[in-house]
């Protein structure tokens, strides 16, 4: 078992000829996903070998389901262009939208937000970022650009806003593996929050306990506190990075940045210690807290 | 700033009076023989500039001259001031508060109005929060006439001035919509002499990643007050923030440079108190010219006593990441004299130790944890 994403998955990539979408394509072929196609409206009815797979060039998203019963769109184009490409995957009723493009505007994301969540989405769409490193639920598929060779199979359930972070976080605790791993991304408006994937993680019966790592800015990582006090019964230990980050500054990521005493990480670590989550200062002392707690179990 | 602001509220039609720009107390002087009675403030991106005595009132031009004097070369909350707007003064009966502003914990938007304005706003919300009204906008639907109708009415905004109001609430949201913003802001909206409501101070916050749909907006940035650093990363595409440490960092993704800056900064407590000197994320691709690059930023900045290197190789192996570094090193030259102290893990981090090893170039040591990189950075600028 895993969340949202497993080798039954069939994946479409929106994007897939430019030049990023055609070189992670390739990396989730070989890292095993089950990639079905790819969507360009101008290279419509053309294939393209990727990883040694033949992959067949549809003009829509609705055409490349109705042919290959394709449930995951991994979104590449670039970012003037990916509201549009988000609005055709839900329109088409895709039930996994990976929007991994970075750059994207906020406006635009706050409308694909607002389309989500509206009569429209039939389909019920789950859009994962934008601006992430996707879903890998390792030995089984990756959506997304996640390093399929850092770490196997586990108990484990990661949620993070940083793609480097995942990454470092799976490397520490490779040892153990992962049930699925999730980079939720850093802009201010993402689809999947992290008390979107407390709620999965907590549900899915291989996930034995959850890392969660939040950083700077918003108040999402409170919010998560406040609900794993409510609902969330396996161990969760966290991470928050930006202790050191100065007021008013935008630390890379578009919405990590602390504006006046909001969002700062040292309010964040307390909110999660207050509902008993442990807290490690660093990466490798939450690999640790998370080895003890395996230890237990 | 103020001025910046009051140019994009002009550009949309919200009635606005822009007034004159001056950089010297003689322009100053000039532009209040234009306008006659008018108000000296000071141009910087920070709220509080009233208190600070930063806005003065000038019945005169020699007093406007005076003002000017006093007010450019201040500090305001750590920035220098260095242009003044010389407004004319108006007749104010009644101050009110305006904004519309992306809702992140809600993920839509959120217009705040209130009929007591002039103040700050996060005051009034505690002294007297009913008088602070919030109210969602769906960014699927926006702002229409028959919403802008609902704001104008829930806000309570006098009958005599309702249809003003409906129309500078409609003006206010195309400056939301079309320059991309995630913050439009007036405080104080003005109700004048005569019925007339003004936008007499404002701020608005661009969406730098709706920068290529907005060509003009590159000209609200003001190089000279930018840190000089920050400037040259900018030009070289880097996501550069200048700090005030002694450790220079370099690495990639957001969130591991975020979380190597704090594992410095744990790590300086033992060795003297040192920090980190910057962000720097130089992403995916480590090759040697985005290496040197983000060295050539990095070395630039005089505090730097020692650098740290800590990359991850997720897409980009370890062995790149490392060519990347022997690679800058080359390039750079004479340029590089301080000790760099380099962590690689993930994707092929043998071969990448390997050639680092095989260069043996002097100012490098290589350490095989974060934490003992970080330690071995923050003990080497405290030597």
């Amino acid at each position: 078992m895993s969340i949202y994403l497993n080798k039954d998955s069939k994946i479409i990539v929106q994007g897939m000829t430019g030049g990023m979408g055609s070189k992670h394509t390739t990396l989730m072929v070989e890292a095993g996903s089950n990639i079905v196609g790819g969507v360009n409206a101008r290279k419509a009815g053309t294939s393209i070998e990727l990883g040694g797979k033949d992959l067949p060039v549809f003009g829509t998203v609705k055409e490349a389901m109705a042919e290959t019963g394709a449930d995951v769109s991994v979104v590449f184009v670039p970012p003037a262009f990916t509201k549009d490409a988000c609005i055709e995957a839900i329109d088409a009723g895709i039930g996994l939208l990976v929007v991994i493009t970075e750059g994207v505007p906020v406006q635009d994301t706050a409308e694909v937000f607002a389309y989500l969540q509206s009569p429209a989405n039939t389909g019920g769409t789950r859009m994962i970022g934008p601006n992430c490193p996707g879903v890998i639920t390792p030995g089984e598929s990756l959506a997304g650009i996640t390093p399929a060779t850092i770490a196997g199979s586990g108990p484990v359930g990661l949620v993070s806003k940083s793609g480097t972070l995942t990454y470092q976080m799976m490397y520490e605790l490779r040892d153990h593996g992962f049930s699925t791993a999730i980079g939720i991304g850093g802009d201010p408006i993402i689809g999947t929050t992290h008390i979107d994937a407390l709620a999965a993680f907590e549900a899915d019966p291989d996930t034995k306990a959850i890392v969660m790592i939040g950083e700077i800015g918003g108040d999402a990582e409170e919010r998560a506190a406040a609900y794993i006090k409510e609902h969330v019964t396996k161990p969760v230990v966290g991470y928050v990075a930006g202790f050191t980050a100065p007021e008013g500054k935008t630390m890379g990521h578009a919405g990590a940045i602390v504006s006046g005493s909001s969002g700062t990480a040292q309010a964040k670590k307390e909110a999660l210690e207050a509902v008993g989550v442990k807290v490690g200062k660093t990466p490798s002392e939450t690999a640790a807290i998370m080895r003890e707690v395996l230890a237990s179990l | 700033m103020e001025y910046q602001a009051k140019e994009l509220f002009a550009k949309h039609d919200v009635p606005v009076t822009l007034g004159i720009v001056a950089h010297t107390p003689d322009e100053a002087q000039a532009a209040a023989e234009q306008l006659g009675v008018v108000v000296v403030k000071a141009q910087v991106k920070a709220g509080g500039r009233g208190k600070a005595g930063g806005v003065k009132l000038a019945k005169t031009p020699e007093e406007a001259r005076t003002h000017a004097e006093a007010i450019l070369g201040m500090e305001i909350k750590g920035l220098r001031v260095n242009r003044v707007l010389i407004a004319p003064a108006a007749s104010i009966e009644e101050e009110y508060y305006f904004s519309f502003l992306l809702d992140r914990a809600n993920r839509r938007y959120l217009c705040i109005a209130s009929v007591e304005g002039g103040v700050e706003i996060e005051e009034v919300a505690k002294t007297n929060p009913d008088a602070v009204r919030q109210i969602p906008i769906d960014p699927g639907t926006g702002v229409d006439e028959a919403k802008a109708r609902e704001i104008v009415a829930d806000a309570k905004f006098p009958e005599a001035l309702t249809e003003q109001a409906v129309q500078t609430v409609l003006a206010l949201w195309k400056v939301f919509v079309a320059e991309d913003a995630t913050l439009v802001e007036v405080n104080p909206l003005a109700r004048l002499a005569g019925d007339r409501l003004e936008a007499l101070d404002g701020k608005v916050s661009l969406d730098e990643n709706a920068e290529f749909r907005h060509e003009d907006h590159a000209s609200f940035v003001i190089r000279e007050e930018e840190d000089p650093l920050e400037s040259v990363a900018k030009d070289k595409g880097l996501n550069y923030v200048k700090l005030d440490g002694s450790v220079g960092i370099i690495g990639n993704g957001a969130g591991l440079v975020m979380s190597t800056l704090d594992v410095v900064a744990y790590a300086g407590e033992k060795h003297g108190g040192v920090k980190p000197a910057n962000f720097l994320d130089i992403g995916g691709g480590a090759n040697a010219q985005v290496m040197a690059d983000g060295l050539h930023v990095i070395l630039g900045d005089e505090q730097v006593k020692a650098v740290f290197v800590n990359v991850f190789g997720g897409i980009t192996a370890c062995d790149e990441v490392a060519n990347g570094i022997v690679g800058a090193l080359n390039i750079l030259g004479d340029e590089a004299t301080k000790p760099l102290v380099v962590r690689l893990d993930g994707n092929n981090v043998d071969e990448g130790r390997r050639i680092l090893n095989e260069a043996a170039h002097p100012l490098v040591t290589m350490v095989d944890t974060m934490d003992g990189a970080a330690d071995k950075a923050a003990e080497l600028a405290n030597a």
